[in-house]
């Protein structure tokens, strides 16, 4: 039987200082590493790639600003100013030239630009033109892919754009031997190589690259430690002074050689956290399990009584306050969908190890102390759940999630482990997993795994379906035939199988497109140094250097997609209440709810199209009228009477999320149109497709851009996010809605699903309401669900849901013996409610 | 014949699955239709009456009241049975009145303990005992309402006297059943010290009753009155405070019992 501490510890002054002082001001644009980078590009163009990008990776290192913040323990910013962001034209550039004049003043994460670092990214960026990721990668892909992308079937735009990122390195092999180990490795597979062998050139370039980008490393840790030995001798206070000098004895041995202590342990993983995205822009560079590869230095300090536990919990917390001082700009339609600044730093506790064992201990506890201490939304904490999950660690987290913060996301070990394996993955390593970004898991150290790839809206090829492929007068779509000539709901599902499988089709092809784009342009050479067995093979993770490939696009909108076939066949083939074609018009039309002007456009084309099919000319006066009606609604008395009752009867309708087998095991069919297809592909780095089903919150802005469909979802509304049911068609409690997420099949989406609850916090008053609500999650998992997380809402969103009710149709208040759904009570009673949670 | 205990049918009017505060764990509830109580602050006035009725609800209006089987009701109660295992948690059956309908009630509580479901009730007890001992070896925990120690005032706000409830109470916990007992605690009814430690002395003086629960008024039932086209007699009473809750939970657990707010 482990033992663990599993009390709280109270959070040090300095935390909060930290955290003060992080949030003091707006986050800034810094040009440096942009300059820095460009200036060695500049000079090694004759050279080939992967040498360039160590070579710029030094420079950059040598001569960025480096900067010890006040209070710190934990040193090593990318940035002078605090939670500011540094930028990576190598990736794309164009769309922040165009932002420069509006990124402060946005509404999604606004950063402050100076007129100083605008004139120098401008003098950079004519540079890169022509050269970075993105236009080479637009140049490799299929015209007909382009087009769905323009159109909005899916989009792969964030590997598109930026660096890649969705990697969990072997931090623990740095702790242990530092990069001096490195250079060794990478020295002594350089020894083994022929001049004459056939891949010779490559690999010893590659490793000369490792080399120097470990080189580059350690050089800048001990500009650090200068930096730490100057603030020591210029501070008046003598506590600080010290600390000054032990933080410059950490970075004066470490990340360069191994750690010997659980302090130097906590400087050397950050160092390696921090370059990783120094070196790239990809978001999601994962810590993984921290409480596993930082227990032996924390365990060897606690015996030999070189440590209390209280300084142990004080550096966790100057962790996770480093790990919000990160930060990344993004263009300003990518940052309304992934709004808040986020990193997705994913760092995981509990669950078993290699051997199949428990593996929780101290660590896995002061983790969600340090989440409970700092309440920020870096780390994103996850925590393992498995048979022999010890209850404590499971109520801890119950705690953590109590606080609202939605942290953290808990996994589901019995699920997880075999999906990967029946992914290639050994049984030790699958056991070893940890979580990248949202929901993907992987193998640490072992594993590029492409997590984030694309995210295709399942709703759109229902919408081709009824249009015979075409979207707004191009055929976007296959051609499955006339919507209004099939006669079996079978036929219907086959034309949107064939559908899904020709766009899936597209999808893979610009994936692979920006693949290629990223190992011909942007090897990384620091971070494949840490990742298996890129030093074995001689080649970049980029190349394909890793053990595991693979390719993770997801797909979502699950729940509009089962309630939308399932309507279909129920009101169209079994009850005969209206034809397709009726039931097409009735789409068009957003069932009669108004048409604003992307719809108005779009009826205008269809309308202009099909004159012209018929052979019609038709002028540019008699299209402005088309569209001056179109807008206008051209839907009478009678067809909004026969909207409406359709509407009625399509809710009227079981719907996913109810523990209605029938439904529920439609879903587990149209889950299949996405997750199987996509098996039979391979990407460019020798790995296999694996579909996710999340949305991250893409199914808002995706949402958008997808007409009605035929669950009653209007026009523009968000898609359902993930697994999860429609927001307010699960009415039957919490219990109901799990039973029919459940009978999905989580397995074969391997690269994860998302599974999001709201509760009001009474249901987790109380040791009671932990303990339930630990049963909750456990239930869930026993059905082989995979990942579920949870929105306690806070009396601020209890007010939120009165001014905005349809968007919280489920709330569930539970009070004293009664149970109800917080928008259906007047308005008094509501007060009534929230006057009574903050008395909570 | 097991078939035909299975086929006797009763008029519920609500269901409620993830019920955590009435009983241990994860519960589902079945609301049985018809009550001989008029609480003046019953929260459920669409319980009250025994015959299927239609209340409005935002507008439209509603059925209330349905007859199921206990086999139907059985499949509903099994969708949720992995979450009464991991939790301890099980069925309960309230109101309405759930002793008024014992055929039925007695069947459903019977079949979930042949499939290994806790069972619970949640009652006023105001029914003959006889009935009640034809619950009682199928019931895990009952839930009890001692509502007021004072026989007029008790016939004041819930239209009965008392004696037969407190006498039910005696013998129901004679016969070593787990009960606890629960108060709702209705400002202008029941609401002072002396009123909540008066109910809690004679809870104490029950055999084996270890628990009482002071449930504190609330007006969630309010719109139903307006539903059914009935007035709300208590729309002036105002739930009592957090901090007052506190104090009477003080004073009940002089009594040497383990109190709590709320289920």
């Amino acid at each position: 039987m482990n033992k663990y501490y599993n009390g709280e510890i109270e959070k040090s002054p300095r935390i909060t200082r930290l955290v003060d002082a992080l949030f003091a001001k707006m986050p800034q644009i810094e040009a440096d590493r942009a300059v820095l980078l460009t200036e060695s590009y500049m000079q090694t163009e004759k050279e080939p790639i992967i040498t360039r990008r160590a070579k710029s990776f030094e420079h950059i290192l040598k001569f960025i600003p480096i900067v010890i913040r006040e209070d710190e323990l934990i040193v090593g910013s990318a940035t002078i100013a605090p939670r500011s962001c540094q930028v990576f034209p190598e990736y794309s550039y164009a769309w922040l030239e165009q932002e420069f004049e509006t990124v402060a003043t946005r509404s999604a994460d606004p950063f402050e630009i100076s007129e100083e670092a605008k004139e120098t990214l401008h003098k950079v960026y004519c540079y890169w033109n022509g050269k970075t990721t993105s236009e080479l990668a637009s140049s490799y892909m299929a015209p007909e892919a382009k087009q769905a992308i323009d159109h909005n079937i899916f989009t792969p735009g964030n590997y598109f754009y930026n660096g890649i990122g969705h990697v969990t390195v072997n931090y623990a092999k740095i702790l242990a031997v530092g990069y001096e180990g490195i250079i060794g490795e990478a020295q002594e597979a350089l020894a083994k190589l022929q001049v004459s062998d056939m891949d010779y050139n490559k690999r010893s370039r590659f490793l000369e690259a490792v080399i120097l980008s470990c080189k580059a490393v350690i050089n800048y840790s001990q500009r650090y430690a200068m930096l730490a030995l100057e603030e020591a001798k210029k501070s008046n206070d003598p506590v600080r002074k010290a600390e000054l000098a032990k933080i410059a004895q950490n970075c004066a041995r470490v990340p360069r050689y191994g750690a010997t202590s659980f302090y130097e342990a906590c400087q050397s993983f950050w160092f390696v956290q921090m370059l990783l995205q120094v070196e790239s822009s990809g978001h999601s560079i994962s810590p993984g399990r921290f409480d596993q590869y930082m227990y032996p230095y924390y365990e060897a300090d606690l015996k030999a009584g070189k440590i209390t536990r209280e300084f142990a919990q004080e550096l966790i917390d100057c962790i996770w306050v480093k790990l919000n001082d990160l930060n990344k700009v993004r263009d300003a339609a990518s940052a309304e969908g992934f709004a808040g600044y986020s990193l997705f730093q994913n760092l995981i506790v509990g669950g078993q190890n290699a051997e199949g064992m428990d593996a929780t201990n101290d660590l896995s506890f002061l983790c969600i102390e340090a989440s409970m201490h700092v309440m920020l939304p870096q780390p994103s904490l996850s925590v393992r759940i498995w048979n022999g999950t010890p209850h404590e660690l499971f109520i801890k987290a119950a705690k953590l999630t109590r606080t609202g913060i939605g942290l953290p996301a808990y996994y589901n070990d019995e699920v997880v482990i075999p999906s990967l394996q029946n992914r290639g993955l050994s049984l030790a390593d699958a056991r070893d997993y940890n979580i990248i970004g949202c929901v993907e898991p992987q193998k640490s150290g072992k594993t590029d795994g492409w997590h984030d790839a694309a995210f295709f809206n399942m709703c759109r090829p229902l919408e081709l379906v009824f249009s015979n492929g075409m979207d707004q007068g191009v055929q976007v779509g296959a051609k499955t035939g006339e919507v209004e000539n099939m006669t079996s709901f079978e036929e219907l599902f086959e034309a949107y199988q064939k559908q899904m499988n020709y766009l899936i089709g597209l999808m893979v092809n610009s994936i692979n497109a920006i693949d290629v784009a990223h190992a011909e342009r942007c090897p990384l050479p620091f971070q494949s140094s840490m990742v298996e067995d890129c030093i074995g093979r001689g080649k970049s993770m980029q190349e394909g250097g890793a053990v595991y490939n693979f390719t993770g696009p997801q797909g979502f909108g699950i729940a509009n997609m089962t309630d939308s076939l399932y309507a279909i066949k129920k009101l169209v083939f079994e009850e005969k209440k209206l034809t397709l074609g009726e039931f097409k018009k009735a789409l068009e039309m957003n069932y009669g709810k108004g048409v604003d002007t992307v719809l108005a456009e779009k009826i205008t084309k269809e309308v202009v199209r099909s004159l012209v099919t018929a052979g019609r000319k038709v002028t540019e006066k008699e299209i402005t009228e088309i569209y001056k009606i179109a807008l206008e609604s051209g839907v009478s008395e009678a067809d909004h009477k026969k909207y409406d009752e359709l509407l009625e009867a399509i809710n009227e309708l079981p719907k996913y999320g109810n523990d209605v087998a029938e439904v529920d095991l439609f879903a587990r069919e149209v889950a299949y149109t996405y997750t199987k297809p996509l098996e039979n592909f391979r990407n460019p780095r020798g790995g296999q497709y694996q579909a996710g089903l999340y949305p991250v919150s893409a199914n808002v802005p995706l949402g958008a851009q997808t007409g009605a469909t035929p669950d009653g979802r209007l026009a523009n509304r968000p898609v359902a996010d993930g697994v999860s049911p429609t927001s307010g068609k699960d009415t039957m409690g919490p219990t109901a809605a799990a039973n029919s997420v459940a009978k999905l099949d989580h397995y074969i989406a391997s690269n994860g699903t998302l599974f999001n609850q709201k509760f009001h916090p009474s249901a987790l008053s109380g040791v009671k309401g932990l303990e339930n609500f630990v049963a909750l999650i456990r239930s869930f998992f026993d059905q082989k669900g995979s990942h579920m997380q949870f929105n306690v809402v806070s009396r601020d969103t209890l007010l939120e849901a009165q001014k905005n009710p349809e968007k919280y149709k489920t709330l569930v208040v539970r009070v004293a013996g009664y149970s109800a759904l917080f928008t259906s009570l007047s308005r008094s009673l509501q007060e009534d409610i929230i006057a009574r949670t903050e008395q909570h | 014949m097991e078939m035909d205990k299975k086929a006797v049918t009763g008029r519920i009017f609500d269901i409620q699955r993830f019920s955590i505060h009435d009983g241990p764990g994860i519960r589902t509830i079945i609301f049985l239709k018809g009550c001989r109580l008029r609480c003046k602050w019953c929260c459920n006035p669409e319980s009250q009456q025994q015959e299927i009725q239609t209340m409005k609800v935002q507008g439209k209006d509603k059925i209330i009241g349905r007859d199921v089987t206990v086999e139907e009701m059985m499949e509903e109660i099994k969708k949720d049975y992995g979450y009464y295992r991991r939790s301890g948690g099980g069925v309960t059956l309230s109101g309405g009145e759930a002793l008024l309908q014992p055929d039925f009630a007695v069947e459903l509580l019977k079949a979930c303990q042949d499939y290994g479901i806790n069972t619970a009730i949640e009652t006023a007890g105001f029914t003959s005992f006889d009935i009640i001992q034809r619950y009682l070896p199928y019931i895990d925990t009952f839930l009890m309402d001692i509502k007021h120690m004072d026989s007029k005032k008790h016939e004041q706000f819930t239209s009965q006297p008392n004696e037969l409830i407190l006498e039910n109470a005696r013998k129901i916990a004679e016969a070593g059943t787990n009960l606890i007992i629960r108060v709702p605690v209705v400002p202008t009814f029941n609401h002072t010290k002396e009123e909540i430690m008066e109910i809690a002395r004679f809870a104490k003086s029950l055999p084996g009753v270890k628990e009482l629960h002071l449930l504190p008024y609330h007006r969630l039932g309010q719109d139903k009155y307006e539903g059914l086209g009935r007035k709300y007699e208590l729309a002036e009473v105002v739930p009592p405070d957090n901090d007052y809750m506190q104090q009477l939970l003080e004073a009940a657990s002089q009594s040497g019992l383990q109190c709590q707010i709320g289920g």
